[in-house]
């Protein structure tokens, strides 16, 4: 088979089939219900011809797709009453990243989400999801709030990296991420993390330490952007291919590296085609997670969590 | 040093006698200039006498992606291990210094441009776990382009490894002092070199998150002269000081001093 690098061209019959099953869900149509599901069966039809080919590359481009649930979706979906809480009481708002208050199955949890925009306009104020220092500080008060009040955090990660830009710097973007490292790796309650689409680098980890880190099957999480590691070392900007499949960016290459706990299977054709089907998925692990991690004591919990980012790393010792 | 009595400084293009500069801690007589150092002269400088015991030795990086870019990574472990004689980007040692007992973990550039991959994590983390269980101040001496990309997300995680080693030394009330030396960028200020009780730098050292070109890139502008240098950062309030070389040792020692109640 052959296939075009470019998912978006890939996955258009899919989208076309989407379609359909969307313009049928609003229908008063009386045989719907069979008719989208004839529709689905054709969307696994589909996705089975195109999954055994995907690369790296275009899991890049289905963990950015337009299309795909952001956190503030999750959210949306999955809890109640949120309560966002804007600002670092330092500098600044940073709407790259949602925080806030929640109810969880019927309780409250802190919640980090870093959010891109659905619009133009959106994506712009919301700086295409790349946090600056304070949208860290921000997530840091989030959650020794948490800490202070005993509920658990979910952190949402999407972002294609922490923003590398004058003010930034000024402001100490390295400095506001390594604080939350050493704070996330004592804080005394639990933290689940779920990569949902963009796991870039270090302004991804800046809010991804947890008990439990897992990752929707179609999203990735690598040390820079591909983009970047194929400017770096290739010097070639038409070497992202090259990066994206040397750095092991995808899920299960992370999951083998003991760097990720789960993978979150995500309905055929990605998340954005069933993203209800995603939610449930999502929901169904974090209430298991949280429930498996809350029966911990907090030594427990902590010791446990220090062991866990301690053995990562691969070398020989003689 | 080779048999050429004679060097040109980077910096002001003076030609000069190599054993001056030596002699005046690898910093250009004439210009201040601050050459790189090894990590085994940077330990050498550190510790009284020059004396100290190597620790968590035996450490090898392997290549767990079986990366190649241009070149194959094992092959650039390789060549980085013949150039410098070290196994990989950092040396871990244990010696005194004003007669105070510490841990000092060396970065050397000259080994991959001081890329933090695996062993370097683990050897950081290392260091702080001895200064932990055996009562120790830490000092780190950062000098490193980040975290190694041909390790992937390993390299990453390894910022998350040390700065959790680091909270546990904090924990304990153990001072942990980051020396920042030219250049240090990317994850290793991102996690470690920024987390000291004290964060100094030598002079003119570039520190930041991201690299000047990746920012000029982005904002599609020049970057102002001196940005995202010591003297930059110190005025922006994340350095505690600017130490030039020569007054280094005094200053750490001082520092210890203090921080462990210590009068001379
Ligand atoms: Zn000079």
């Amino acid at each position: 088979m052959d296939i075009t690098e470019n998912y978006y061209q890939l996955e258009k019959p899919i989208l076309q089939l989407k379609e359909r099953i969307d313009a049928l869900g609003l229908s008063d149509d009386p045989g719907k219900t069979e008719k989208i599901a004839a529709l689905r069966l054709e969307i696994e039809q589909e996705w089975a011809k195109i999954s055994p080919h995907l690369n790296p590359t275009h899991i890049v481009h289905l963990a950015r797709h337009p299309k795909r649930p952001y956190s503030l979706d999750y959210i949306n979906a999955l809890m109640e009453d949120f309560m966002e809480m804007h600002g670092d009481r330092r500098f600044a708002d940073d709407p790259a990243i949602v925080t806030g208050l929640a109810f969880y199955k019927g309780e409250t949890v802190a919640v980090l989400g870093q959010q891109k925009g659905r619009t133009t306009r959106e994506r712009i104020d919301r700086n295409f999801g790349q946090m600056n220092p304070e949208g860290y500080r921000k997530a840091l008060r989030v959650v020794k709030l948490a800490e202070k009040f005993g509920f658990p955090v979910v952190s949402l990660i999407d972002t294609p990296g922490a923003y590398p830009g004058i003010g930034a710097e000024e402001r100490g973007q390295a400095e506001a991420i390594a604080y939350n490292l050493k704070v996330f790796s004592g804080l005394r309650v639990p933290i689940v993390v779920v990569i949902v689409g963009e796991g870039g680098s270090g302004g991804a980890l800046g809010i991804g330490i947890g008990d439990s880190v897992a990752m929707l099957e179609n999203s990735f999480y690598s040390v820079i952007s591909p983009e970047g590691c194929a400017a770096i070392l290739w010097k070639d900007q038409n070497a992202v291919k090259q990066a994206a499949a040397a750095m092991k960016i995808r899920s299960q290459d992370l999951c083998g590296l003991g760097i990720v706990d789960k993978i979150l299977p995500e309905p055929c054709g990605g998340a954005h085609i069933d993203p209800d089907q995603t939610y449930k998925t999502v929901d169904e692990h974090l209430s298991r997670t949280l429930k498996k991690l809350q029966q911990k004591s907090t030594d427990e919990l902590l010791e446990d969590r220090y062991q866990k980012f301690r053995k990562m790393g691969i070398y020989l010792e003689k | 040093m080779s048999e050429n009595p004679w060097t040109r400084c980077n910096n002001c293009q003076r030609i000069l006698y190599k054993e001056d500069i030596l002699d005046n801690f690898k910093v250009c007589p004439a210009c201040s200039f601050h050459f790189r150092l090894s990590a085994t002269e940077r330990l050498t400088m550190l510790f009284d006498e020059g004396r100290f015991d190597l620790v968590d030795q035996g450490v090898y990086p392997l290549d767990p992606l079986n990366f190649v870019d241009s070149q194959s990574y094992g092959k650039r472990l390789e060549d980085s291990q013949k150039k410098t004689s070290l196994l990989d980007a950092v040396v871990n040692a244990v010696g005194t210094m004003g007669g105070i007992k510490v841990v000092v973990s060396a970065m050397d550039f000259a080994f991959m441009g001081g890329s933090m991959g695996s062993v370097v994590g683990e050897k950081i983390t290392r260091a702080a776990e001895r200064a932990l269980r055996e009562k120790l101040p830490l000092i780190i001496v950062s000098c490193s382009g980040g975290a190694r990309m041909q390790e992937g997300a390993l390299s990453l995680m390894q910022l998350a490894k040390t700065s959790a080693a680091l909270a546990r030394l904090e924990n304990a009330g153990l001072p942990f002092i980051s020396v920042l030396a030219d250049p240090t960028t990317g994850g290793t200020t991102a996690s470690f070199a920024m987390l000291g009780d004290l964060n100094i730098a030598e002079p003119n050292a570039l520190i930041g998150f991201a690299g000047p070109r990746v920012i000029e890139q982005t904002i599609k502008e020049k970057l102002p002269k001196g940005f995202q240098r010591s003297e930059f950062l110190l005025k922006h309030g994340l350095l505690d000081d600017v130490v030039p070389r020569k007054a280094l040792k005094t200053y750490v020692v001082r520092a210890l001093r203090l921080f462990l109640n210590r009068a001379q």
